[in-house]
């Protein structure tokens, strides 16, 4: 099954690009550590995903790009197909000349409606050239105009005129010392939109990869670049083929589904947080080794201490004991509850790797069987040159405090009553603004009480 | 890519101005080694072939032909308009882009707003509309022009409420010069305060500028170059005050330096549109992040490095230094002082090798010493464009929303009203048709007001941080 990506905005661009960018290089290469076979059979699966074969021979992404002014997709175009092994259709980007202002107003009530066609047309076609549309995937940053606002207004789009398709939003939250002034306005509207049309939200903090180019990767001068690139990597631990616990011997031919279906069991609960180990930087990775029993045991404790990557993680939150009902107020304090988890195992021996600790009941609420709330997928197939490595998908209290942090501003500022004339002039009022923030508090009150 | 019209009003708006075009020149040429008319000019310059107008064969290779600046010039006076024709510059402009007359303004607002705007309303719009014509996606004008004088206080002011009616869509950013307390002109209290008004109401966002400010820096230069203290050359071209390497290399006239340090800040204002980057900021966003109330749109702007030394290799201690010289009172294109007032809101447009940690590390460091507003805590808007300056490796452009602009304006009122108190010269206004007593009481008044804005979020700032309280749902 083939997934469509929609790069929406700049940052939707720049990410899309370093993905596909990811992928190809992933598939190309020779460190494989599997049989032949396997290998081939991953590179198809691969390529049926998210590319096209053109008479070329050089593959298409199965991708939308969009965005309200031209020079970031005009680079990201140039970028690709300079690359040589892959590059983008050249029917299959819509932009306008001035962009959105970082007015999420704008991108959803203006530039919304006035493109809607020309960019469903585009999507249509990428569909179309699917043998089977396993659903959408899109890309965009909730900071900015164009990715959040009309980002918003595409997934609202995509849900009408796709109504049994997956939909997965991938969105960046900005750093929190501030990249754009309205950017917590511009998060409220996107994420409560986004909950009403779409299936999940995939979240990176900037914050985060940031500080994993800083600490793990050891990059002096971060860019852009170097953050996409992590963002990236970890996008493809969890998009490149796997063979899922019940299916046969072949790939998984229904990745989002299989994906979306288990870990968001209730429309409330639709947060996802990401966790990749181990990340270092290339020119490391050939001097570590890595056991399976240790990395488990960091993801392990990744998830429950709510840490954000593998250093720094804090050994002494446990989970609580079971067999005494405890209300979730009493539960302890730092402990991440989970609702559902998927790990994907990658690499040598991965069908030895013993998983049971992330079936403990306790690590999950109680209306779910664990059972029914763990789930992994396993490929021997090594990804990105990582002999081993291990990914954590997580619908858990991962994201509850950045919300909540988010929110907080936002109201703040909405109390002041601060450039809320910038949103009304494009036609989002202040009682817009209120069922975005109800919708919010909603799903923080669901996530705190699990 | 969007275009920008600049309209330069009066002596002071055609002298900024011209440095201006003649520095963009400097700076796309610097940019585009392959003489095509690529996008990041059209935003500035039409390209026309001088033989077959807009249609000839070469415009549609993509050849640069002969580049015509998006300008409207407008004086009451022929000296400047007249000079800038005879200079090296008089083939950047259509001679269908210019508006003058003979006697000037005789430095009184009324006369260049009531009688010139009137006299010469249809002229200036069928103009102003032949330049938006030759736009394929319009997005901002650039108003030039003194507070002071008549011609670019009264008449630039006038087109802005023109700009406002006819072209409700676009943008406008306005470039003020503003009087000093010793300033030679009498009446520039009132031509000043008249105008404020104006730009109160219809201006988009304005950026104020003060003579002194300019001076002060141009002085830190010829110091600096002259005490050779330092072991490096100065790259000539670097400096922020020179128009070494432009057009006009003969002798440079007493105003140059200080206009060119505006002509700058223009440039890099203007870069992450024209130019790409890992962090675009364009116009639109600019107003969108530094304007939390519609009047509070004056933004001080300061301009880093001054000047680059001849070294290749830049450490980043220096890399920090031009972040912390961005917040200095050295640098700053106005007297005001922001480190002690409250910003309600402050954008960084970085040029150059600049990436998003050498921006995140100096946010953190500088953060703990500025005071933002309480609802605004986090109030940074930050862009990243890859094309340095010319002469520089990296750039700096800071504008701050800052309470700071209020003693400014509160000095501006006191000079009003003491010679309105006595009403010194005030017949020479009020002879005016369509001047009246209420346009200056009006006036004061919106500027009054502006203060008290001012003064009301000044309250807010060192008080206990009280968060308002959530919405409580049912759970």
């Amino acid at each position: 099954m083939s997934i469509v990506t929609v790069q929406l905005g700049q940052c939707g661009n720049q990410i899309g690009h370093e993905v596909f960018s990811a992928l190809c290089s992933d598939i190309r290469g020779t460190h494989g550590l599997c049989s032949k076979k396997e290998n081939e059979s991953y590179q198809d699966s691969c390529k049926e995903r998210f590319f096209c074969e053109e008479e070329s021979g050089v593959p298409v992404a199965r991708a939308v790009l969009v965005d309200m002014e031209p020079k970031v997709i005009s680079q990201t175009l140039s970028m690709a197909a300079s690359s040589g092994h892959w590059k983008y259709s050249s029917h299959s980007h819509f932009c306008q000349k001035q962009g959105s202002g970082n007015n999420w107003a704008n991108g959803y009530c203006v530039h919304g409606p006035r493109h809607k066609e020309a960019i469903m047309d585009l999507v249509q076609r990428e569909a179309e050239k699917c043998d089977r549309l396993g659903g959408f995937f899109t890309i965009m940053s909730m900071a900015g105009g164009t990715g959040s606002g009309l980002g918003a207004f595409v997934t609202r789009c995509l849900r009408d005129d796709f109504p049994t398709s997956f939909i997965l939003n991938h969105v960046i939250w900005p750093y929190g010392t501030g990249e754009v002034i309205v950017q917590n306005y511009n998060s409220v509207l996107t994420l409560s939109h986004l909950y009403h049309s779409s299936d999940a939200l995939l979240v990176h903090e900037n914050d985060v990869i940031h500080k994993i180019c800083a600490q793990l990767m050891n990059i002096k001068q971060i860019s852009f670049r170097d953050v996409n690139g992590v963002i990236a990597h970890q996008l493809g631990s969890v998009f490149q083929p796997t063979h899922t616990a019940g299916g046969g011997s072949g790939y998984s031919r229904n990745p989002l589904g299989d994906l979306l279906e288990p870990l968001v069991p209730h429309p409330e609960l639709r947060l996802l947080g990401l966790r990749n180990i181990p990340q270092m930087a290339q020119s490391s990775l050939a001097y570590s080794s890595f056991s399976w029993p240790g990395l488990i045991k960091h993801l392990r404790q990744i998830l429950i201490a709510n840490a954000q990557m593998e250093e720094g993680i804090d050994w002494q939150v446990r989970p609580p004991q079971p067999g005494s009902s405890m209300p979730s107020t009493n539960k302890p304090l730092h402990f991440n509850t989970s609702i559902a988890n998927l790990v994907i195992l990658r690499g040598k021996d991965v069908h030895s790797v013993d998983l049971g600790t992330f079936q403990d009941p306790s690590l999950y609420t109680s209306w779910l069987n664990p059972q029914d709330a763990f789930n992994a997928w396993r490929t021997p197939r090594a990804f990105n040159k990582y002999e081993k490595s291990a990914a954590l998908v997580s619908n858990s209290q991962f994201l509850l405090k950045p919300l909540d942090s988010i929110v907080g501003k936002a109201w703040n500022m909405f109390a002041s009553k601060a450039y809320l004339h910038q949103y009304t002039k494009f036609g989002i009022q202040e009682e817009d603004f209120l069922d975005c923030f109800t919708t919010l508090e909603q799903v923080i009150s669901s996530y705190t009480n699990l | 890519m969007t275009q920008s019209v600049v309209v330069q009003v009066g002596q002071c708006g055609n002298q900024v101005g011209c440095r201006f075009w003649d520095l963009a020149l400097r700076e796309h040429a610097a940019v585009n080694k392959k003489g095509i008319y690529d996008e990041a000019l059209s935003s500035f310059f039409r390209n026309i072939d001088a033989r077959s107008g807009d249609n000839g064969p070469d415009i549609y290779k993509g050849k640069i032909c002969s580049l015509k600046a998006r300008a409207l010039l407008i004086d009451m006076e022929e000296g400047v308009v007249n000079e800038i024709l005879q200079g090296p510059l008089r083939d950047v402009f259509d001679s269908k882009q210019l508006i003058t007359d003979v006697s000037g303004s005789g430095n009184n607002w009324a006369v260049g707003h009531k009688i010139y705007g009137c006299q010469y309303r249809e002229n200036i719009v069928e103009k102003l509309r032949k330049a938006t014509e030759h736009c394929d996606c319009l997005q901002c004008f650039f108003i030039i022009h003194s507070m002071g004088g008549g011609t670019g206080s009264g008449l630039g002011t006038f087109v802005l409420n023109l700009l406002e009616e006819e072209f409700p869509e676009v943008y406008r950013f306005v470039t003020s010069v503003y009087p000093s307390g010793e300033d030679d002109v009498i009446t520039s209290p009132y031509n000043s305060v008249l105008a404020m008004k104006e730009l109160n109401e219809h201006a988009d966002c304005v950026l104020p500028i003060e003579n002194e400010s300019l001076f002060e820096i141009v002085n830190k230069i010829h110091q600096m170059i002259n005490s050779g203290k330092l072991g490096s050359t100065v790259k000539q071209n670097s400096l922020v005050t020179s128009s070494a390497g432009s057009a006009k290399t003969l002798q440079e006239k007493p105003f140059d330096a200080m206009n060119n340090i505006v002509a700058n800040l223009l440039l890099n204002l203007t870069s992450s549109a024209r130019f790409e980057g890992s962090l675009n900021m364009d116009l639109n966003e600019i107003s969108m992040n530094l304007v939390p109330f519609p009047r509070l749109h004056y933004l001080v702007s300061s301009l880093t490095p001054l000047y680059t030394l001849a070294d290749v290799n830049v450490p980043s201690r220096r890399l920090d230094q031009m972040f912390s010289d961005a917040f200095s009172r050295d640098h700053q294109l106005i007297q005001a002082d922001p480190k002690h007032s409250l910003y309600l809101a402050c954008a960084l447009l970085v040029r150059g090798n600049v990436q998003v940690s050498d921006l995140r590390r100096n946010i953190e460091r500088l953060k703990p010493s500025l005071h933002f507003v309480s609802w605004n805590q986090e109030g940074w808007k930050t862009g990243l464009c890859s094309v340095p300056p010319v002469g520089h490796s990296h750039s700096l452009l800071a504008l701050a929303n800052n309470t700071c602009v209020k003693p400014t304006f509160i000095e501006l009122k006191d000079r009003f009203m003491k010679l309105y108190k006595k009403k010194a010269h005030l017949h020479h206004y009020l002879q005016i048709d369509g001047m009246e007593q209420s346009c200056f009481s009006e006036a004061i008044s919106s500027l009054s007001d502006l203060i008290e804005e001012y003064s009301e979020l000044d309250a807010t700032k060192g008080g206990p941080r009280i968060d308002a309280s959530r919405l409580k749902i049912a759970v």
